[in-house]
């Protein structure tokens, strides 16, 4: 895959306040990448950067190596679908999709044929003369969607675009989002504070906090894998240990040693694990090293959330498994289920 | 709530006896005869008739035609002045604004005659003239002082509108026009002017309603026979007493003002 | 957003100087020792000095003070039972009752003017301070009741229920809740009132009879003959007076917001 947006560490103030810290990533042709983070992050001004409706204070957009950080935005070939769709209320639906076009000048007879397949693509045939204020939120959305790709961008620029939405259309324009991408073939650059949308859409995650990237990488790794305390407690819900890597292989925490799967940290180091709820199982006190009572059990449908306490902490487990308060349990895990990451002095 | 529903009641008798009533009043002496008690009505249309005299017509189109060119020229200045206003950051926005407020607060009055002052015969401009050796020019008592004391009395009510509507609009539909390939000037007339059409159809209305139907401003800038519509109708009930054309002439004006909001409106309604 | 041009930034001040600049050469004038308001040729107070001994000017001020006084206190009752009345109702009615509400302002004022003088000559009022007050308090009605319906408009329909689920009788609840909280938009209500009686030419004119005479009248009158300074120095303090109100109004402003902040945090 080519490279096809370079950014280099990019840094951005608004007055004294620093937004973004250093930001240095690449984006590949035909990606599905999300940029993940609480708000306040970066990664909506890391966005409209590239859009070009925010000028960087230092560092560079390389798009096809060349930099554009000074280009205005209407000499990009990006599109941008904005967070409330941002749709012409003055205009129609064929007129809105049709904007860019027209402005190309492009023959109208084209410009019908071109919107009459984008909305195809979204799924809204017949919808040309609607008025757009009248439009559902998610036919809202369609429409912004078929507005910036009827411009044939290398790139889509998303931005939350389905934060309005309620939670079940939401699922169903997730699936065709990246339906559409793979139709069309091109680079979407996603902003989302939604880990779950985020997991289940992208190619590539970068996942950012106070103006930095924390973690670039596939769903799967950033899941399994987070690299410090942040990505691990920002992607779902998990218990963050702090330990010792004795060696490669070994790790000892809560005063036990445990196998795990970790190497390449220094013998010795100070790190912090990750145990997923869902990887912990209850057993028996004799059959685990970490024992304690259970405090609290809650029904979630599919499974029962436990809060176990041991003497030093309390444990999040998921399971299936029943067990009354009160009773002492053990907490049984293997070597595959601890995520060892390097210790984050700020957090 | 359904409690104290009742406190409405002294409200509406107070309206209709106040507003409501009065206004039907004037219909009932516009059709009327002079001189009439209430229970010898002799209905008349001699009041209209009296009004297409050319002495009477020609007050109507000359107040027109200071009305329409006031409203142009307060849009002319104005819309620039509340775009330029509605670009600045938030806070500096309504310092602004509230520049653009204070004279619509201090007394109508007081801002006709501080323009006396400047333009008198021997006013300060013809003073400063004078002083560059120009040979003083009469501006008081013409068209000319006429309109641009209409304009700077009303000017607020344009750029306040215009200011409000460009101000509420979603400032990514600027940025999405950019985004699809608009450059500056193509986003202003296919986007932003678009947008504030309705702040402008406001603006029009406010400003032409003022300027057609104020007779103080006229009276104190153009002279005492300085005539529009407002000081015809002054004159007919303060002066001359003839209550009953003075009567037909208001409703009229009242229907030209009807007349031309239902324009504005439907005009309003197009574009969108 | 891109930053506003030199050039704006300009016409912005072009703009503002010539609105600004006449009711300057009033201000400055108002304390010009010469008689002509073409050169400034030492500071005087001596208009300030004529104006305060000439008493038909003071009386018709004294006429306005009781005027805007009385019809904004009269305003005020009428205007906020108006309010909280049109607040509670669900007629079918109410659109047109409140399209009624808001009428004198929509009116041309010179219509108002001469429609309230027929009426009170048809009833036979003698014209004078009670037809003034009369038709002072037809247009200062709808800006108090402005005011405070939107105030209504924001305000928590369940804090009253709160009070009444509490113990309270409705009475109570409406004297001890909401009232207190409507009570900021009445008064920056009554300011605007104020102000616009204190104003008023065109209504006035119609309605004030041969006798009576308020500020603004006075004003008018002389200046159909032409410029005086002392006429400057009324004006100025017109001014300052409209300048404090002004104040007084945007203080009442942020004593409400401050008060809107309080409710939200609770």
């Amino acid at each position: 895959m080519n490279k096809l947006i370079e950014l280099k560490n990019l840094t951005k103030n608004f007055d004294d306040q620093q937004v973004l810290r250093g930001i240095n990533l690449d984006i590949y042709e035909n990606e599905f990448l999300t940029l993940l983070g609480p708000s306040g992050c970066g990664k909506t001004t890391t966005l409209r950067i590239i859009a070009g409706f925010e000028e960087p204070s230092d560092g560079q957009v390389l798009f096809n190596g060349i930099e554009i950080s000074k280009l205005p935005p209407y000499k990009r070939e990006v599109n941008t679908v904005f967070q409330k769709y941002a749709l012409f209320p003055h205009l129609n639906v064929a007129d809105n999709i049709g904007f860019g076009l027209n402005l190309k000048k492009v023959d109208k007879s084209v410009i019908a044929q071109k919107v009459e397949r984008m909305l195809k693509m979204v799924g809204l045939e017949g919808f040309e003369k609607r008025d757009v204020t009248l439009l559902s939120g998610g036919q809202q959305q369609r429409v912004a969607i078929a507005r910036a790709l009827v411009n044939e961008p290398k790139v889509l620029l998303l931005d939350e675009p389905l934060g309005a939405l309620d939670a079940k259309i939401r699922k169903q324009m997730q699936v065709e989002l990246k339906k559409i991408q793979q139709e069309v073939g091109i680079t979407f650059i996603y902003v989302t504070h939604d880990q779950e949308e985020a997991l289940s859409m992208s190619d590539t995650v970068v996942v950012m906090n106070n103006g930095e990237i924390q973690q670039i990488g596939s769903p799967t790794d950033i899941y399994n894998e987070p690299e410090n305390r942040f990505v691990a407690g920002f992607i779902g819900e998990s218990n963050i240990i702090e330990g010792v890597m004795i060696k490669d292989y070994l790790v000892e925490f809560d005063g036990f040693q445990f196998e795990c799967v970790d190497k390449g940290f220094e013998d010795m180091e100070e790190i912090e694990v990750v145990l997923r709820p869902e990887d912990l199982d209850i057993v028996d006190p004799e059959q685990a090293k970490i024992t304690g009572i259970v405090r609290n059990i809650t029904f979630k449908g599919v499974h029962y959330e436990i809060l176990v306490e041991t003497d030093l902490r309390t444990y999040m487990i998921h399971t299936t498994d029943y067990a009354e308060a009160g009773r002492e349990v053990g907490l049984k895990f293997g070597p595959e289920d601890i995520h060892v990451m390097c210790k984050m002095g700020a957090y | 709530m359904k409690q104290f529903k009742h406190l409405i009641k002294p409200y509406i008798v107070w309206s209709v006896i106040l507003i409501v009533i009065p206004l039907l009043l004037i219909a009932l002496y516009a059709f009327t005869e002079e001189g009439n008690e209430v229970l010898t009505l002799s209905f008349t249309w001699g009041n209209f008739a009296k009004f297409l005299e050319a002495t009477y017509l020609n007050v109507i189109l000359k107040s027109f035609k200071l009305g329409l060119i006031t409203t142009f020229i307060c849009l002319l200045l104005g819309y620039p002045l509340a775009f330029i206003i509605s670009r600045f950051s938030e806070r500096v926005q309504s310092t602004l604004i509230l520049m653009v407020t204070i004279p619509m607060w201090i007394n109508m009055l007081l801002r006709t005659y501080a323009w006396m002052n400047l333009l008198a015969d021997n006013g300060i401009i013809n003073h400063l003239l004078s002083f560059l050796g120009i040979s003083p020019v009469t501006m008081m008592y013409t068209d000319f002082s006429v309109i641009l004391g209409l304009i700077c009395n009303f000017m607020p009510f344009m750029i306040i509108p215009i200011h409000t509507s460009l101000n509420k609009m979603d400032k990514s539909l600027i940025e999405a026009a950019y985004d699809l390939g608009a450059n500056k000037v193509q986003t202003f007339v296919k986007v932003i002017w678009k947008l504030s059409i309705p702040g402008v159809v406001n603006g029009i209305m406010m400003v032409f309603l003022l300027s057609i139907s104020t007779f103080v401003i006229p009276k104190l800038l153009g002279g005492g026979q300085y005539m529009l519509i407002g000081n015809l109708i002054e004159s007919q009930f303060i002066s001359v007493g003839d209550w009953n054309f003075g009567s037909a002439i208001s409703l009229i004006l009242a229907v030209i003002i009807l007349i031309f909001m239902s324009l504005m409106k439907k005009m309003d309604k197009q574009d969108e | 957003m891109k930053k506003n041009s030199k050039l704006s930034g300009f016409y912005l001040g072009l703009i503002f100087f010539l609105m600004y600049l006449p009711i300057a050469v009033v201000v400055v004038f108002s304390f010009n020792q010469s008689k002509l308001p073409v050169a400034f040729t030492g500071f005087s107070l001596e208009w300030y000095d004529k104006l305060f001994h000439n008493s038909a000017m003071m009386e018709a001020l004294v006429n306005s003070l009781i005027l805007g006084v009385l019809s904004c206190a009269i305003s005020a009752v009428i205007g906020t039972l108006g309010a909280v009345g049109l607040s509670r109702i669900h007629w079918k009615s109410k659109g047109i009752l409140e399209y009624i509400s808001i009428l004198p302002l929509m009116i041309p004022e010179i219509i108002l003017g001469m429609v309230l003088m027929a009426f009170f000559y048809m009833l036979g009022l003698p014209f004078g301070m009670l037809t003034l007050l009369i038709g002072h308090t037809v247009f200062c009605v709808p800006y108090i009741l402005m005011e405070v319906k939107a105030r209504l408009v924001g305000m928590d329909p369940s804090l009253e229920e709160a009070a009444r689920d509490l113990g309270a009788s409705p009475f109570r609840a409406f004297w001890d809740i909401t009232l207190p909280l409507i009570m900021p938009a009445v008064v920056s209500g009554s300011l605007l009132a104020f102000a616009m009686s204190m104003d008023d030419v065109v209504i006035s004119i119609f309605v004030n009879g041969p006798r009576l005479s308020t500020l603004p009248i006075k004003v008018y009158t002389q200046l159909k003959t032409g410029v005086t300074p002392e006429i400057n120095a009324l004006c100025t303090i017109m001014l300052g007076v409209t300048i404090l109100v002004l104040i007084l109004y945007s203080l009442v402003g942020k004593h409400k917001g401050g008060k809107n902040e309080q409710t939200d945090r609770a």
